[in-house]
C-alpha cells in the first residue's frame, strides 16, 4: 500500500475501519473540526428572545452609526453624480457590517478595509473626506494610515489580508495585545490571497479576525458561481480555524460575533473567519449596471430586511425609539451630510509637483529631471 | 448581436461605423463560431458581458461552457486554461484591468511562456490574455497600469497591441489563431474610437510582427503603438506648421518585433522618436531605441529619444493628464532631434531647423 493509499481519516478522525492498519498518527486531523464549524443558519440576535438582553447603550450607539452611515452612503452616492467622485463603491444594505467593524475594535488595533469599506474607516473615526481622496482621484490614499490605524483602502481583491496576518503577527511577536480586522467581499473568497492568508494566520496563531461581507455578488457573479462550500464560514475549518456564520444586516448579532472573535484573538485564541450574510442593495459601483444580472424582486426582498429598519424595530419595540431621538439622530446625519458636500464641492488643491514627492525615500536622478521637465512645462502652461 | 454591425448583413465591400469595443466583440464572436475548440473565460464576462462588454452576448449566444464566468482568481483563470489548453482548447482569458493580472503572472511566467520550450514543442499553448490596459479614463488606483515591459521581458510570449477599429478586430484574430501565447493589451481609451471598417476586409487582418505606417512623413519617424499612435497622428499634424514632416509608425506587435519596417522607416528619416505611456525606465522605448541604434547608426542625425510617461506608479486621475505622454511632449522631443539649425548659434531647434526636407541628407534609404 502507498502512502497515497493509506485510508483517509474520517471527519471526527480517530479510528481506522476493518483490518486496515491505523494511519500513522501524523496523518490525523489535528483537531476535531467540529468545534470549528460554523452553525448551520446565521447567528441572529435581532427578533429573538436575546434581542432584549442588548445594551441599551450599545443598541443605540449602532443606531446612531447606521442612520449616520446610511446617510454617508446616499451623500457619496450622490457625489458620484455630480461627478464630484470618480467611483464609489456604496455600502448601502451592509452597513451593519460596516460599523460593526469599526466598533469592536479597541484605539489600537487596526483595521485592514477593501475599496468598499470607506464606512468602516469613518465609523473608525477618520475624516469622512480623506476617507473618499481614493475614490476622489487626487491621491491614491487620502489619510495618514497611523493616524486611526486603518490600512490603505485596498483595491486588488484580498491582497490586503496577508498584510494583516502580518501586522497581527508583528504585533504578537513584539509583545503587544492588538489584533487586525480584515474585510473582504465573497468573490474576493476565491483569491489565491486569502487563502494563503487564512492559512499563515491559523499557522502563527495570528490575532487576526477575518470579516467577510457575503453580500450575494461579485460585480455580476452570483455566490453559486464562486464556491461550492456550503458556506463561506467553513472555508475556515479546512485551515484550522473557527468559521462563524451571522446575518450580516443585524448589527447587535455582528458586534457580538465580531466582539468574541476580536477577544479571542487578542487572548491568544488565533485567528477567525466571520461570514456576514448581506446583501449590496446598489449596483457594484456607478459604473456598473445590476440589472443585468440580478431581478428587482430579489432587491425588495432584501429592502424588507434593512439593517437599519432591524434596529429602529427593536428600539420601537423597547420604546426607546421616541420621535425627538429619532430627528435627533436624522439631523446629526443631515449635518455630517452637509459638511460632507460642502467640503467635497471645493476642489481639491492639487500640485502636479507630488507626482514625484513620494516614490522614493531619496529621489533619483532621473525623476529629478523628470520632475524638473514637468514643472516647465507647466510654467509654460502658465505663460499662455 | 446588438453592435452596430449586423451580424451577417455586411457585405464584403460595406464599411459601417464601428467601435474598437464593438471589433473585439465581434472578432470573439467569428472565432467561436468557426472554431468550437475557442472558449472564452473570465470574471463577468457572461451575463454581464465583461465591464468593458466585450464578450457581450457571448453567453447567450455560444452557452455558459463557451463563454463562463470563472471564480474571482486570475491566477486560477489562467492556471486552468494551460489545463485546457494541454487538452486541445484555445482559450481566450480576459483580465478585467491591466493591474487585475498580476495575480497570474506566475502563470504567465512560470508556465503559459515557457510550456512549448519545456517540452521541446510537445505542449503548445495557443491561448490569449486579453488585457484592457493603459491610463487616460480616469479610473482610481490600479485601473491604469501599462505593463508590457513586463510581457515583453518574458520569452516565448507574444504581446500585441492594437491601435485601430480593424487592428482590433484583425490582431485578435490573428491572436486566437496563433499556436503560440499572446498577451493582448487592449487600449482601453480607445474602447469608444470609432472608424468606418468592415470584418470582411481582408487588409483588416493583421499578421502577427509587422509593423504599420500610419503616416509617411521625411523629417523624422515616431514610433509608437496602442493609446499614444492617436496622439502621435496628432502631433505629426501639428509639426506641419513647424516645418517638420513626421512619419508615424503604428508597430501592433511588440514581440515579435518588426525590425525591418521600423528600420526601413528610420533609414529614410534619419531620425526617431519612441513614444509609449509606459514607464521610460527599462520601458518598452529602451529596447527600441537600441534596436535602431545597433541597425541603423549610420543613418541616424540625432540619437533616437524617448517619451515616456514618469517613472512613478501611475498616478491618481486627477493628475494622470501631467503623467501621460501628450502632443506638446512629443512635439519637444522632435524639436531636439539635433536640426541642422541647432548646430548654428540660434540653438533653439524650432523654426528654421524645420525645412523641408532637413531630415535627409541622402544617405537614408
Ligand atoms: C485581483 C483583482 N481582480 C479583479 C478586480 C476587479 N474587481 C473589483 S471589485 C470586483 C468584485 C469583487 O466582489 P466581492 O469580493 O464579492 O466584493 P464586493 O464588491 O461585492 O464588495 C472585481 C472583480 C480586482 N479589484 N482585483
Amino acid at each position: 500500500m502507498t502512502v497515497l493509499e493509506q485510508p483517509g481519516s474520517s471527519r471526527h478522525g480517530s479510528t481506522a475501519t476493518g483490518d486496515r492498519p491505523a494511519p500513522p498518527p501524523a496523518w490525523r486531523p489535528r483537531v476535531d473540526p467540529g468545534p470549528l464549524l460554523p452553525d448551520e443558519e446565521p447567528y441572529r440576535v435581532l427578533g429573538t428572545e436575546a434581542a432584549g438582553k442588548v445594551d441599551i447603550a450599545l443598541l443605540k450607539r449602532l443606531y446612531e452609526q447606521l442612520v449616520s452611515g446610511r446617510r454617508y452612503n446616499t451623500q457619496a452616492t450622490a457625489l458620484t453624480r455630480q461627478g464630484r467622485l470618480a467611483v464609489y463603491p456604496s455600502s448601502t444594505g451592509q452597513e451593519a457590517c460596516e460599523v460593526a467593524a469599526a466598533l469592536v475594535l479597541e484605539e489600537r488595533d487596526w483595521l485592514f478595509p477593501s475599496y468598499r469599506d470607506t464606512l468602516a474607516a469613518v465609523a473608525r473615526g477618520l475624516d469622512p473626506v480623506q476617507a473618499l481622496t481614493l475614490l476622489r482621484g487626487d491621491w491614491h490614499t487620502g489619510y495618514d494610515p497611523h493616524e486611526h490605524r486603518v490600512a490603505p483602502l485596498c483595491t486588488p481583491l484580498a491582497t490586503q489580508l496577508p498584510h494583516a496576518v502580518g501586522l497581527a503577527h508583528a504585533a504578537r511577536l513584539k509583545g503587544d495585545d492588538v489584533v487586525a480586522l480584515a474585510m473582504v467581499g465573497d468573490g474576493g473568497t476565491s483569491e489565491g490571497d486569502f487563502h494563503e492568508a487564512l492559512n499563515f494566520a491559523a499557522v502563527w496563531q495570528a490575532p487576526v479576525v477575518f470579516l467577510v461581507q457575503n453580500n450575494g455578488f461579485a460585480i455580476s457573479v452570483p455566490l453559486a458561481k464562486q464556491t461550492a462550500a456550503p458556506s463561506l464560514a467553513h472555508k475556515a475549518v479546512g485551515y484550522g480555524m473557527p468559521g462563524r456564520l451571522v446575518d450580516g444586516n443585524d448589527a447587535p448579532a455582528l458586534h457580538e460575533v465580531l466582539g468574541e472573535a476580536v477577544a479571542r484573538a487578542r487572548h491568544g485564541g488565533g485567528p477567525t473567519l466571520v461570514e456576514a450574510v448581506t446583501y449590496r442593495m446598489e449596483a457594484h459601483t456607478n459604473a456598473d449596471d445590476a440589472t443585468r444580472y440580478r431581478s428587482d424582486a430579489e432587491v425588495e426582498a432584501w429592502r424588507g430586511h434593512d439593517p437599519v429598519a432591524l434596529v429602529e424595530r427593536e428600539l420601537a419595540a423597547r420604546d426607546l425609539l421616541t420621535s425627538a431621538y429619532v430627528s435627533a439622530t436624522k439631523d446629526a446625519a443631515e449635518e455630517m451630510a452637509g459638511a460632507l458636500r460642502e467640503r467635497m464641492n471645493a476642489d481639491p488643491a492639487l500640485d502636479p509637483m507630488d507626482l514625484f514627492a513620494h516614490v522614493y525615500a531619496a529621489p533619483t536622478g532621473q525623476l529629478r529631471e523628470q520632475s524638473d521637465l514637468l514643472r516647465a512645462e507647466i510654467e509654460a502652461e502658465g505663460e499662455h | 448581436m446588438s453592435t452596430a454591425v449586423a451580424a451577417g448583413g455586411t457585405t464584403a465591400t460595406e464599411r459601417r461605423p464601428a467601435t474598437m469595443a464593438q471589433a473585439l466583440t465581434r472578432a470573439l464572436r467569428d472565432a467561436m463560431a468557426e472554431d468550437p475548440a475557442v472558449h472564452v473565460m473570465g470574471e463577468d464576462v457572461g451575463r454581464l458581458g465583461g465591464v468593458f462588454r466585450i464578450t457581450d452576448g457571448l453567453a447567450e449566444e455560444f452557452g455558459e461552457d463557451r463563454c463562463s464566468d470563472t471564480p474571482l482568481a486570475e491566477a486560477g483563470i489562467l492556471g486552468t486554461a494551460v489545463g485546457m489548453a494541454m487538452y486541445g482548447l484555445r482559450p481566450v482569458v480576459e483580465m478585467q484591468f491591466d493591474a487585475f493580472a498580476y495575480p497570474a503572472f506566475e502563470q504567465l511566467v512560470s508556465h503559459v511562456a515557457r510550456m512549448r520550450n519545456r517540452t521541446r514543442g510537445a505542449l503548445p499553448m495557443p491561448l490569449t490574455i486579453r488585457i484592457p490596459y493603459g491610463g487616460g479614463i480616469g479610473g482610481v488606483e490600479h485601473h491604469s497600469d501599462s505593463s508590457e515591459a513586463y510581457y515583453m521581458a518574458t520569452p516565448g510570449l507574444q504581446v500585441l497591441a492594437p491601435a485601430t477599429v480593424a487592428d482590433a478586430y484583425g490582431m485578435l484574430r490573428a491572436a486566437i489563431a496563433s499556436d503560440d501565447p499572446v498577451v493582448f493589451l487592449e487600449p482601453k481609451r480607445l474602447y469608444w474610437s470609432k472608424a468606418d471598417w468592415s470584418p470582411e476586409d481582408p487588409a483588416a487582418v493583421a499578421p502577427i510582427g509587422r509593423a504599420e505606417v500610419r503616416r509617411t512623413g521625411s523629417s523624422a519617424t515616431l514610433i509608437t503603438y496602442g493609446p499614444s499612435l492617436p496622439v502621435c497622428l496628432e502631433a505629426a499634424e501639428a509639426a506641419r506648421e513647424e516645418g517638420w514632416d513626421l512619419e508615424v509608425l503604428d508597430l501592433r506587435s511588440l514581440v515579435p518585433f518588426d525590425d525591418e519596417t521600423v528600420c526601413a522607416s528610420v533609414r529614410r528619416t534619419g531620425r526617431a522618436v519612441v513614444v509609449h505611456e509606459s514607464t521610460g525606465f527599462g520601458g518598452p522605448g529602451g529596447e527600441i531605441a537600441a534596436r535602431i541604434t545597433e541597425r541603423c547608426f549610420h543613418h541616424l542625425e540625432a540619437p533616437v529619444l524617448r517619451v515616456a510617461g514618469f517613472d512613478i506608479p501611475y498616478p491618481p486621475p486627477m493628475l494622470e493628464r501631467h503623467h501621460l505622454p501628450g502632443v506638446d511632449r512629443v512635439l519637444d522631443a522632435v524639436a531636439r532631434l539635433q536640426w541642422e539649425s541647432d548646430w548654428t548659434e540660434d540653438g533653439t531647434g524650432r523654426g528654421a531647423g524645420g525645412t523641408e526636407g532637413s531630415g535627409r541628407d541622402g544617405r537614408g534609404a
